[in-house]
């Protein structure tokens, strides 16, 4: 018999988004983007030992619409590793891997991952209630 | 290294369009994936438009009448049409499940089939599962004891100890599981995949076998077991409602409690 040059069956096309893996993508995503993060942490450092002139240049982007979404995007992103961190902890013990629980303990998670980000940001002053 | 788009082959082309509803009161399109060895072509998606009163209530029972009414070439693997056998599993409408348990009432709109993912095709939904019983086997899935059958009866076990293999003797190995696991599609080769582990998991705390520790053995290394992430996509498509994600958790545990 010949052997014939099979095809992959469609997979990522195909497969209707799932709470669970949308939610397991996006605690990576968050934990590559955190560590661009501190990059620019570290470039904030550099500007400061530079000087003013180069801190003010530095200040003006952080400041700037971009900067600050970019800021806001890190501490949702922090917040979010962070909550999802903990559901992993439990699920490594063996706790809440059933379905429902899991449900249940994602959207708590997005939940709470955003009324931090949003605390922070009334803490800093960034949005006023 | 994980692949995200389809090799050249098997990009998916429009196919042929079947409209045999004839004014049907209540009809359905179904969107099945096609694929003909023989061809030389690439796989195509084609269209029959089928009126749902002329068969059952499953997605089983569609795709046998429009085998045995429309379109014979149409090829799928079924057997017990009860959910027991776990040879018609496919995905449908996006998720892996079993096609005879699957009823066709649970989707609004038109319905996609397509063969269980990131599979090589054998021919339209049959899938070669090689790799996959390859893997089953590597598992050793039989009792291992180092003392004979005693001559009177059968190797016994306390209620407790039998209670331990509920959720997990019931796996009818369909591979729903493990074809959900994007874990699985990169790195099916090196990891075993949810229903492979969770069979490990039955021989490892089936309290008659004595080959705990060696099984332990086995499935320590970077892939076998531990590129789940625990995304759980295995868990919510088990078609048999069992928690494959719960299974690989306790064999990570006792992985580490092993350890310490």
């Amino acid at each position: 018999m010949k052997t014939v040059n099979r095809p992959l069956s469609p997979h990522l096309q195909i497969y209707k988004p799932q709470l669970t893996s949308v939610l397991s993508i996006t605690h990576r995503g968050t934990g590559i983007f955190l560590s661009f993060g501190i990059l620019l942490m570290t470039l904030w450092l550099i500007s400061l030992a530079l000087g003013e002139e180069s801190y003010n240049t530095f200040h003006e982007h952080v400041i700037s619409w971009y900067g600050k979404l970019l800021l806001i995007s890190f501490i949702f992103s922090l917040f979010y590793h962070l909550a999802n961190g903990i559901r992993h902890l439990f699920w490594d013990i063996g706790l809440g891997l059933d379905i429902s629980t899991t449900y249940r303990s994602g959207y708590a998670m997005i939940f709470i991952s955003i009324m931090l980000t949003l605390l922070t940001l009334i803490l800093g002053n960034v949005i006023s209630i | 290294m994980a692949e995200f788009i389809l090799p050249k082959n098997s990009k998916i082309k429009s196919g042929k369009i079947f409209s045999k509803a004839n004014g049907a009161a209540r009809k359905k399109k179904f969107h099945i994936y096609r694929w003909e060895p023989d061809s030389g072509e690439n796989p195509r998606v084609d269209v029959y438009e089928v009126n749902l009163d002329n068969f059952g209530p499953m997605i089983l029972d569609a795709i046998i009448y429009i085998k045995n009414e429309i379109d014979s070439t149409l090829t799928f693997r079924r057997s017990c049409r009860e959910g027991i056998c776990g040879s018609c599993s496919m995905n449908i409408g996006g998720t892996n499940t079993l096609a005879c348990t699957k009823s066709i009432s649970s989707f609004d709109g038109d319905i996609a089939i397509y063969p269980l993912p990131h599979m090589p095709v054998v021919k339209d939904l049959v899938p070669d599962l090689s790799n996959f019983y390859k893997q089953y086997a590597s598992i050793k899935p039989w009792i291992q004891t180092e003392t004979p059958a005693p001559e009177d009866s059968e190797r016994i076990q306390s209620k407790d100890d039998r209670e331990k293999l509920d959720g997990l003797y019931e796996c009818i190995l369909c591979a729903c599981c493990s074809t959900s696991c994007p874990s699985y599609w990169w790195n099916s080769k090196r990891y075993l995949g949810p229903a492979i582990l969770l069979q490990a998991y039955r021989w490892i705390v089936d309290s008659r076998d004595k080959s705990t520790d060696k099984r332990l053995d086995k499935l320590e290394d970077s892939f076998s077991l531990y590129r789940c992430h625990t995304i759980m996509n295995c868990t919510n498509a088990c078609p048999k409602g069992l928690n494959p994600a719960k299974a690989i958790a306790e064999i990570k545990k006792l992985l580490v409690s092993r350890i310490t």
